[in-house]
């Protein structure tokens, strides 16, 4: 059974503007790797353990101190757009 | 021997006897790149004026008697998806290009701490997606053993600086089997440490829960001697190990007497090259004549570990380079919304294969098809790992090919991601596991081509794996080194 992907509903969730002919592209090829990639559902039985850290670890907590950090301005000069030590982006919504 | 073909350790003996200096290596090595680099390039960036200044110092600190140890003065290379503040840091993407870190990477700071001389950054697939180095938004790089050939990937830049002399040793980082696959297709020793041994810190992050940091070296001795700078406890990463590390060295010299050495049925048989298979079996035979008990062993996940590592590296990439939006750094599209500037940054800034693993992740975690793929995929990454503590119950060790087949031709497999995925299908297991392995070269076939053996051993069983990697180096006697093709014209 081939499997379904609506290929520009995962573009949108990936925040990728592709046009339509790029889009059908990676449909075949994600079509072909995910056929490939099921034979996870082949998988013999229940492993008794959650995958975990090969060592074992869990959480980390520092102490609640203040540390130095990068520099403000250092930091902001790899930024495309900025001014009075904030980034600069364009509206968040359509102004019409 | 000149300079640029010395091991780490030869450099260094020479360093102290006073036979030669951190600036004679550096001219050395820069010299072969300028020789070599038309052909096979290794490098994005050349640092001339950093490393001439940190060879100066490292003459000096000599003079002076101050010493830091085995890679004090040696001219290294590390991969482009690791930070050095003040040097241009891509990833091999347009969407950093002219990116330079405010901040060095752990790595970065532990080499310069122990006296590295930095020369500068090697290509690699873009954010390491890759297993050939052609994915790279700046140019492909080629094998030095045959410059029609991919040095395999994604660490190919790394591997070809060390395999042609541009760099004694240098950083890769792996988690498919990015170190260890472009060492056996180079001919160098190429080594994964345990997850968590070595700080991801300031390494740009692929899939943080495989990804994991190592060298490439000339030699196992290198390897180990470039291991013990990098790795240690980091409270800058939070999946960092404190607690005790093993000792390389102990096992290193020692034979393999009565160690039990587990050959991996699943990692043979279609799609392996007989000469790999050939060159793997026969020493096998030597480690059994030397002692080793050899015992052939079955692990059947392994046969659907490399379908969970493309559910499962994906789907973490995913998430990871969302990072990458045109608002803090790198590349940034026009954009009428914030939504649509980034929409169109990410669509502008990436390369295919790096948007092929996106929205393959994107759709493993999506709702409706998360517990089909991802979790299915996680069920299969802890049956991995369930397999292979029920193994090392019987043996010490487990080795295989590091790779199915010899370097390919450069374009034979860009346009088939499968097939290019299946490069990987030796290593993955180790990455899903957490586990060590390391590549060691053995022979070249019969078109003079690196062969790789591939050791594996479990969490933290580095000395282990020293001891056979370095018994395995001793009895191959691979000292072949690759004569570049003269250029036409």
């Amino acid at each position: 059974m081939p499997i379904e992907i609506d290929i520009a509903h995962v573009a949108r969730l990936a925040r990728l503007d592709l046009p339509q002919a790029e889009l059908d592209d990676y449909r075949s090829q994600l079509g072909a790797i995910l056929d490939h990639a099921a034979q996870v559902q082949s998988l013999d039985g229940e492993p008794s353990t959650e995958s975990e850290h090969p060592l074992g670890l869990v959480n980390v907590l520092r102490p609640d101190e203040r540390r130095p950090s990068l520099d403000r301005d250092e930091v902001l000069a790899q930024a495309p757009e900025s001014r009075d030590g904030y980034f600069v982006v364009p509206p968040a919504m359509d102004s019409e | 021997m000149t300079l640029h073909d010395l091991t780490i350790v030869e450099a260094g003996a020479r360093l102290r006897s006073g036979e030669t200096t951190s600036a004679d290596l550096l001219a050395a090595v820069l010299d072969r790149a300028s020789q070599t680099e038309a052909q096979i390039h290794a490098y994005l960036t050349i640092d001339r004026a950093g490393a001439a200044e940190a060879a100066a110092k490292a003459d000096a600190d000599f003079a002076d008697g101050i010493d830091h140890g085995p890679l004090h003065g040696i001219p290294m290379a590390l991969k482009d998806n690791m930070c050095t503040r003040g040097l241009e840091t891509t990833a091999s993407s347009q969407i950093l290009a002219g990116y330079v870190p405010p901040y060095d990477a752990t790595v970065t700071t532990r080499l310069r701490d122990a006296g590295a001389v930095l020369i500068g950054k090697t290509n690699l697939d873009e954010f390491a997606m890759g297993s050939s180095t052609e994915n790279s938004a700046y140019g492909a790089s080629y094998n030095p053993w045959d410059i029609g050939r991919v040095p395999g990937g994604s660490s190919g830049g790394s591997a070809a600086a060390v395999a042609v002399g541009s760099a004694l040793g240098a950083l890769g980082s792996d988690t498919g089997g990015s170190i260890r696959q472009p060492a056996s297709l180079t001919g160098i020793v190429g080594m994964k440490p345990t997850y968590g041994t070595v700080s991801r810190y300031g390494l740009i992050a692929f899939a943080s829960s495989l990804d994991q940091i190592g060298p490439l070296a000339r030699s196992v001795d290198d390897a180990a001697v470039m291991l013990e700078a990098i790795w240690g406890h980091d409270p800058l990463d939070s999946t960092s190990y404190a607690g005790e590390y093993p000792d390389l060295h102990s096992g290193m010299g020692r034979d393999v007497r009565g160690l039990r050495v587990g050959v991996v049925k699943e990692l043979s048989g279609e799609g392996y090259e007989p000469a790999v298979e050939e060159a793997v079996a026969t020493m096998v035979e030597r480690l059994a004549a030397e002692g080793a008990e050899i015992v052939e062993v079955s692990l059947p996940t392994f046969d659907i570990a490399m379908s969970a590592y493309y559910l499962i590296a994906p789907a973490e990439a995913s998430a990871n380079l969302a990072r990458f939006d045109g608002i803090r750094f790198g590349h940034r599209a026009e954009g009428a919304t914030t939504n649509a500037l980034m929409a169109r940054t990410r669509a502008e800034g990436f390369g295919p294969e790096v948007i092929r693993r996106i929205l393959l992740g994107t759709y493993a975690l999506s709702a409706g098809y998360y517990d089909a793929f991802y979790g299915q995929a996680q069920k299969v990454r802890a049956a991995v790992q369930e397999d292979l503590a029920r193994t090392y119950k019987t043996v010490d060790v487990l080795v295989s090919p590091t790779s199915p087949t010899v370097a390919f031709v450069a374009g034979d497999r860009v346009d088939d991601p499968l097939a290019m995925y299946l490069s990987d299908i030796c290593t993955i297991p180790m990455n899903l596991s957490g586990d060590p392995g390391i590549s060691v070269p053995i022979s070249l076939d019969h078109q003079n081509l690196p062969i790789g053996f591939h050791v594996m051993a479990p969490s933290l069983g580095e000395s282990v794996l020293f001891r056979v990697a370095a018994e395995v180096e001793r009895l191959a006697e691979f000292t072949a080194k690759p004569v570049l093709q003269e250029v036409a014209g």
